[in-house]
This record gives C-alpha cells, structure tokens and sequence, in this order.
C-alpha cells in the first residue's frame, strides 16, 4: 500500500478545526514562525479513514485469531473495559487539576480508583504498597532498580551489581545497566531452574539484587525460591520479580510470599488491557514495608473522613519517575478487569492458564523436542532441533503457522534454548481453538520431514513475503520527507 | 466465569489428555507457598461494573472550563480518530515481531516516523516513547553516548515536571546537571555562555517554554555547536502548525509530549513521547524504528530495524531498557495529523494563537492585571501577574465552574501572583469573555 503522504492531493481538507470570527489574527515576530506549513498529507476525511482501514486489514490481531506469543499474555481485552477508560468523567479530567488550591476534591473519583487499584495489587501479590506510575513493564524494572539503589544508599551499603538469570528478559539487564548496575548472569540447571549452586558462588558482598520471574521464561516454577530469598538477603540484597509471568499464579500464589521485595506487574499482560501494537502498557511496582518509603512521589492515601490525598512529602523518595499518576486509562482499564473477576475469576485464570498450556504441551510432545518435560506453568517452551534436520528452523515453523491463521508463538526466547517455540495460550482461548492451532502444528511437522521446502517457502498467503531485514538496516528508509 | 471459555466437560476432558487432575497442574509449587484465599471482593457483571464506574468518573470535575494547560493541552478530537484507533485489528496486536502479518502496524509507525520529522524539520524519528518528560532524559541520555561526556544543561523554562523526572533518573549516574535561569520568561543568553562548555553534551531548551513564550534557539544552537555539544529541543506539537521548527533553529536531537495530537486529558496518561533527530545519530537513538525494505519479489514492505541497540538483542548493552512503548499513542498522533492535514494543522494552530491573543488582551485589559512578561510572543499560554496571590483567584473562579489556569508559584517560589493561562481552539469567544469577567469580579 503507498504510504499517505503519496496520496495527498494539493488543496484537500480532511477535519477544519474551529475558528471564531471576532477574533484578530494573532501577532507573532514572523522570524519566529515557520517558512511553510509542515508538509502532512492532504486528504478527505473519507481518504483518511479508507488508508487506516486498509493498514488495519494488513495487521493481526488478538481480536482475529489465536495469538500464543509466549511471554506476551495475549489474553481476550473485555471491551467493557474501553468505554470505562472513555467515561468523560475520566477522559476529560485534567492531570494537573489536584495541584491547584482545593483540587483534590475536584478528582476524588480518580483518586479512587488509584488507591483501590493500589490496594487490590498490594493482595494479589502480598506485598506492602504499589506505585502506580511506572508506563510500561520496563519502566517499572527501572523504577524497582532504582528503589534498590536508594534502599542500598540509605544503609550505606557498597553494592555495584545485580545477579539476573541467563533465561531473562532483556530488558532486565537492559534496566539493571541503565540505573547503574553491572550485571552478573545466573546460570539454569539441567532442569531449567535457576543454578542454586552458581548462585551461591556468585554472591558476595556487592551483590545488590537478585531480579527473577516465577514461573520462569521456560514456564518452569523455581520450587527453591524461598531459599534463593533467603540467600540474597543473607548479603542484604533484595529480591526483584519481574510480573511478566505472574498470570498462572493470580489467587494461588504471591511473591511477597515467596520472598521477594519489589515486584513489577504488566498491565497489559496480566490484568487485559490491549497491548495496542507496542503499547501503551502500564507497568506497577510493589514493595514490601522495608522499601515504601522510596517510592516515587507522589503517593494517593486515605483520610479517616474517607476522602483521599495526594502525598507529596516523601524525602526518602526517589523522586519524580512519571509527568503524574502513570498510565491512568491503562490502569482504569485493569482496574475494570479485576472489578469483573473478582476473587474467583483470579483463581479461574491461572486455573485455566495453566491446563491451557500444560494441555497443548502434552498433545504436542509427541512432535515437538520439549527441553524441559514435566508440568508447566502458563507457557511451554518447545525446541525446533528435530526439524532442524530437515532444514526447517523456528523461524520457518512461525511462518508455516501464520498460513494457517495462526499469530506464531515467541521464537528464539529464551536464548538459553536453541530454536525455541514459547507458546502461551492464556486462559481465555477454548479446546477448540488449541485442537485447531495443534492440528495445526502436527501437520507442519509432518510436513517439514516430507516436504520442507513447502514450509521454509512460507508465508504465501500474506501481503508481503519474508522481508530484506538486512537492507533495511544497511540503507536505513527510515521516513519519508517532503 | 468472565473470559473463560472451556466448559466443565472440557476441562475433565483435557485433563484427562494431560494424564492429571487440577491439583496436579500446580503440585509443583510448594504448599509453604500457597496462598489461603485473598481478601478481593467477588466479581461483577458486566452491567455492575458499567454503573459502578459510571458513579466513581462522576466524583471528578471534568466539567471545569479549561484554562489549564502547562503542557497538557484540552484539544478538540475529530470522532475518525477514535473510530480508527479503536479498530481492534490495531489495539488488540502485541509489537509487530512477525512483520507479514503486521504490515498496517509497521507502515503506521513508519507513516508516524515521518509526520513527526516533516513537524519538526528533522531527518528520523523513533516510534514513540513514554512521554515527554521520560523522552528528554532519554535524550539526554543518548547526547551522553553521542559525545562521551557527562555534563548538561538545562534552563529552567523547561518543564519542571520534566526537569524533577530528569534530576530523578540521573541522580546515581554520575552526570552533571546544570540548570539555568531564565531572564523575563526567556532562557537567558549571558547565562547559558557562561556554564556551556567543551565538557558540556547537550543543552535542552523548550518552545514554547513552560511559561507559553516563543523564542529562537538558532543562537545557542550555534553556542552549543561550537562546543561539541548537542541541542535538545523541547516542543509543543500543535505549535509546530505554524512556529519555526526546531530543525531550522539547528537543534540536533527533538523531543516533546505528543498528547496534545489526539488524546484526551485522561488525568495523566496514555500520552506520547516523541523524538526525532538528525540522520547521523539515528544508530544512538532508543526505542524502536521501523523502515521500508522490500521482499524476495520486490514489492515494497516494512520493518522493525537497526534493532542491535536494542534490549532483547543487546542485553546490558542496548541503549535503552524501553520495549513496549505507545505504539496506539503513535497511531493517534499520525490519524489526527491526517486528518488535519497541511491546511488544517496550520489553522489549528492559528485558532489557538488567535483565541490565546484574544483572551490575552481581555485579560491585561482587567484593572491591575498584566502580562508578567510584557511583550514577549506567545503561542497559546500566557503569563498573567495579578495583584493578588493566584491560588486565591484561581480558588475563586473554581467556584465558579472554571480551571483558570497554573499557579506557577507551585514550582518558581517568587512568581505567587503568577498565573500561567492556556487557551486551546476549544474554547469560545463566549467563555473567554465569561472568563474575564467572572476574573475581574474576583480580584
């Protein structure tokens, strides 16, 4: 499709914005002007609204088909919660409202909602409070980094690095360097579960951290993690849960129990809200009591008289990480989420996340290598390495299933498994669905022993093949300017 | 059970195709670990959550006539921009890892990456990031990696919202961080030349400022340049309609707070960071870039690119942590700017300058009110001395029904008469004479 500046015609108008007759052209220096208008597309309202059908018809999404991207939680976004987030009483409300004189009481509504949310995260994961701030998962990495960094500061300790899993998500190191830290990688065992042994060996004295998920990104639980807790906090470090897998343990199990002292959540993950293409996420931190005081400022809290409060005197703060209150509509939109599942809707999801995953493990095993056998968590990850040998890799197998109207499952993630297929169906997909999306995969391995060219050939069925990756990035086109 | 779809009979039967029952599928976590029951309420219906939420939004004021802005602007939405955002084949995907089948994803950011550089006057744009106080630490962070030095400036008409985030990311990291004050609403000159220096990275300036004035950074763009540094501009989208472009004042590195281009208010967020830069920096940049590349047959297709400096591939290494960002927000963005187009995004920005002007000159015309910065341009956000303390009018006129704008004591202790005014195309000759009076009659 050409892109829309290409169909622009000179002079076409889509949306005229409002002007007031009465009112006097506005006097502005011109060398403080721009020579021309910015060259934007020229278009009807109709042309407009035709090129973004069009692109929405070249997109997959979650509302189309099965989307098992492991990692990802690609679970069903109730559309209740989008007229929710667009109640004009929320949409309209203007984030600087409570810093005016007597503006509290101007947004007791959204204040609210905050202090509620903050509440329900704290039971769900067992721990002492929640910043609400962080704008995406690695947002609320590098926030809880940070959190430790103050915690270490305060006490004086001389910590220079943070201990994370060969099998993490990059952006825990990614976070973990930004904020300062070295990174020092744990290795897994045979199992798939963290290296008790090497941990041991790689603590001493400047470990400041341990940053983990439970389950792991093999969808593995780590059953040692207590006394991995216990022997970070032995040097005084401090144990960091990464949320991005917290969906099989909602109502069963909770890291504040597990012995962990931060904890991020995904919004966009765990709790529903869609995930928009690459965002906009939302990314919580929790902490236990011996870290509430570093939260970033500001802090929502109860009056006795039940009206709340915005706090901003909090010295020990590490300060200002968000404009205001975080991604509001995203955790509007959560908030809705939990109001509809309530106590047994949590216990039903990681229910029916784990049988999801543990059921297309079983059926599946008998044609895929899977690395790390026995029962999984909200995601099974399986190895290519047998029809590697008939040429055909992950990659080949991720198209293969995009053919068959299926979004691919994560591929090559964890880098600890060679050829990894990380498949996570969520709770919110049917039998019928994963028989489909199996029957799907069968065929594929069968066909990649008789005939692999059939599949390394894929996708044939998209509109555009397997793309030149390389010369996009060696002639970057990066824009197109007028 | 709300979204869950395997019915009882299913679940036996799959059970039954795993070899376990339910206690089985989590036998492996220790029973020490367990947790009792939480003490969450039971769930509701869907009508339930409707009418229970539809009480908590009435308990905000949304309503107030809007005269605040400090950066976060009221403006109008054309009805296409929801109608298109909200097509779930865009809000329910995940980042466009598999680009086959994430072509309207991928070619909108591209689209998106050059609606902002054709705004700004710059060369590449990322595709978005979180907003626009965490896109200029971002900024300032990748001028560290351009230069390899650790020292910048900031004047102290950026922000300071996003100058407290900036203090708060760079606290244990070693940098420098100078801050400038500005002199009648401007960032001053004689300051700047004494603290930029050969050690210096980036300078960061804002246009509008947060005090609404225009200025022309072309000078310290020279300044900076003839230190090695880079300059960091601040902007305000919808200005950018018809105020010189950052590009044309020489800045090197554009970010800013894209909410003003299609998203409501929404107390504080989804917003926008953006950021754009020249062409020869794009291999420091965070964030994710698409590009246009094509397939084995030629035809034309685009991709997420230059991803080695990016976490999942790099590690510690990457030049960021940022993985999702605000993909929708960047959508939003690109659909408003279409729609509007050349013409309209330019009489967009002319109503809000000729309704600010007209408020402007009601308001200086009250008895003992003035325009703190006398005759300095403005674009849609002014600066009002007035006799009395601002948090006292502005508490008046809340009574009233009107956010008559920013107490701008709350972050510059000597300016407490100081009231910062915004004026979007949303509001009517109408209201701003309401405004005016109801101001007067207050004083």
């Amino acid at each position: 499709m050409r892109v829309i500046f290409d169909k622009s015609v000179p002079g076409r108008i889509g949306v005229r914005p409002s002007r007031q007759t009465g009112c006097p052209p506005p006097h502005i220096e011109p060398k403080l002007l721009r020579e021309q208008p910015a060259a934007l597309p020229e278009l009807s309202e109709m042309d407009v609204v035709r090129h973004f059908t069009g692109l929405s018809r070249r997109n997959f999404g979650l509302d189309l088909g099965f989307y098992p991207l492991g990692s990802c939680t690609m679970k069903y976004n109730p559309k209740l919660n989008e007229r929710v987030a667009a109640l004009p009483g929320f949409a309209e409300l203007h984030p600087l409202l409570p810093q005016l004189p007597t503006g509290e009481r101007l947004v007791q509504g959204a204040l609210a909602v905050l202090h509620d949310m903050d509440r329900l995260l704290s039971e769900i994961c067992g721990m002492a409070a929640f910043t609400l701030q962080p704008l995406a998962g690695a947002h609320g990495e590098l926030t809880g980094v940070m959190m430790i960094a103050a915690y270490h500061k305060e006490r004086g300790n001389r910590k220079t690095t943070l201990l994370i899993p060969d099998s993490a998500h990059g952006t825990n190191p990614a976070s973990a360097a930004i904020a300062g830290y070295e990174v020092r990688a744990i290795p897994s065992d045979a199992d798939g579960r963290m290296d008790v042994a090497a941990l041991k060996d790689a603590l001493d004295a400047s470990v400041a951290g341990l940053m983990m998920t439970n389950p792991n990104t093999l969808g593995l639980f780590e059953p040692r993690v207590r006394e991995i807790a216990d022997l970070v906090h032995s040097v005084d470090g401090l144990m960091y849960y990464d949320g991005a897998n917290l969906n099989p343990l909602l109502g069963r199990c909770r890291p504040g129990d597990m012995g962990f002292d931060l904890v991020h959540i995904n919004l966009h993950k765990t709790f529903s809200t869609p995930h928009g293409g690459g965002g906009p996420g939302a990314g919580p931190v929790g902490v236990s009591a011996k870290l509430v005081d570093f939260l970033p400022v500001s802090l929502v809290k109860e009056r006795p008289d039940g009206s709340f409060f915005l706090d901003y005197d909090c010295p020990k703060s590490i300060g200002y990480i968000a404009p205001f209150y975080g991604n509001f509509g995203i955790v509007l939109r959560a908030y809705a989420y939990l109001l509809s599942l309530g106590k047994e809707g949590l216990l039903r999801v990681s229910e029916h996340a784990t049988l999801n995953a543990n059921y297309l493990k079983e059926r599946l095993k008998p044609f895929y290598d899977l690395p790390k056998p026995g029962v999984c968590k909200h995601e099974c990850v399986f190895s290519a390495k047998r029809q590697v040998v008939h040429g055909v890799h992950a990659l080949d197998l991720a198209k293969a299933l995009i053919d068959r109207g299926f979004h691919p499952p994560t591929v090559y993630f964890p880098i600890t498994i060679p050829e990894a297929i990380m498949i996570e169906p969520t709770e919110t997909e049917s039998k019928e669905t994963l028989d489909a999306f199996i029957e799907a995969m069968i065929e594929i391995a069968k066909l990649a022993e008789t005939n692999p060219e059939e599949i390394v050939s894929c996708p044939k069925t998209t509109v555009v093949g397997r793309l030149d990756e390389t010369r996009a990035a060696r002639q970057p086109d990066l824009a197109s300017l007028d | 059970m709300p979204y869950i779809a395997n019915t009882p009979e299913q679940q036996t039967e799959m059970l039954r195709a795993i070899g376990t029952d339910l206690e089985g599928l989590f036998a492996d976590i220790p029973s020490a670990l367990r947790c009792a029951g939480l003490k969450v309420a039971s769930g509701l219906p869907e009508q339930d959550v409707r009418r229970r939420m539809a009480v908590v939004a009435d308990r905000n004021r949304a309503d107030l006539v809007g005269f605040l802005g400090g950066g976060f602007y009221d403006h109008f939405v054309p009805a296409a921009v929801s109608a298109i955002v909200s097509r779930s084949e865009f809000a329910t995907s995940y980042t466009p890892y598999q680009p086959e089948i994430s072509q309207g994803v991928l070619q909108a950011i591209y689209e998106y990456q050059s609606a902002i550089c054709r705004l700004t006057g710059m060369e590449v744009s990322n595709a978005s990031l979180y907003d626009g106080g965490t896109a200029l630490y971002e900024a300032i962070m990748m001028a560290l990696r351009v230069t390899g030095r650790r020292r910048v400036v900031v004047d102290d008409s950026v922000s300071p919202i996003y100058r407290t985030m900036v203090r708060t990311y760079t606290r244990n990291l070693g940098i420098e961080l100078v801050e400038t004050s500005s002199r009648i609403g401007l960032a001053d000159r004689e300051a700047l030349a004494r603290v930029i220096n050969d050690q210096t990275a980036a300078v960061a300036v804002q246009n509008p400022n947060f005090f609404g004035c225009l200025d022309d950074f072309s000078d310290v763009a020279e300044l900076a340049h003839r230190h090695g540094a880079l300059l960091i501009a601040s902007a305000y989208p919808v200005s950018l309609g018809i105020v010189k472009t950052p590009g044309a004042m020489g800045a090197d590195l554009v970010v800013g707070e894209g909410q003003s281009l299609g998203m409501p208010l929404s107390f504080g967020g989804p917003y926008l960071g953006f950021m754009a830069a020249r062409k020869e920096h794009v291999r420091k940049m965070p964030g994710r870039i698409a590009g246009r590349t094509v397939d084995a047959q030629g035809r034309q297709g685009f991709v997420l690119t230059l991803q080695a400096r990016e976490q999942h591939i790099r590690r510690e290494k990457a030049t960021s942590n940022i993985c999702t960002n605000q993909g929708l927000c960047a959508l939003t963005a690109l659909v408003f700017m279409s729609l509007l187009g050349k013409q309209g995004f330019r009489e967009l920005a002319l109503s809000c300058a000729e309704k600010a002007s007209y408020a402007a000159q009601r308001l200086q015309a009250i008895p003992e009110v003035r325009m703190r910065f006398g005759k300095r341009w403005f674009f849609n956000e002014f600066v009002l001395e007035l006799p009395v303390a601002a948090d006292r009018v502005i508490r008046r006129l809340l009574e009233k029904g009107f956010a008559a704008g920013f107490p701008l004591g709350r972050y510059y202790p000597h300016m407490e008469k100081s009231l910062l005014v915004a004026v979007t195309e949303k509001r009517t000759k109408e209201e701003i004479d309401l405004f005016a009076h109801t101001l007067e009659v207050s004083l």
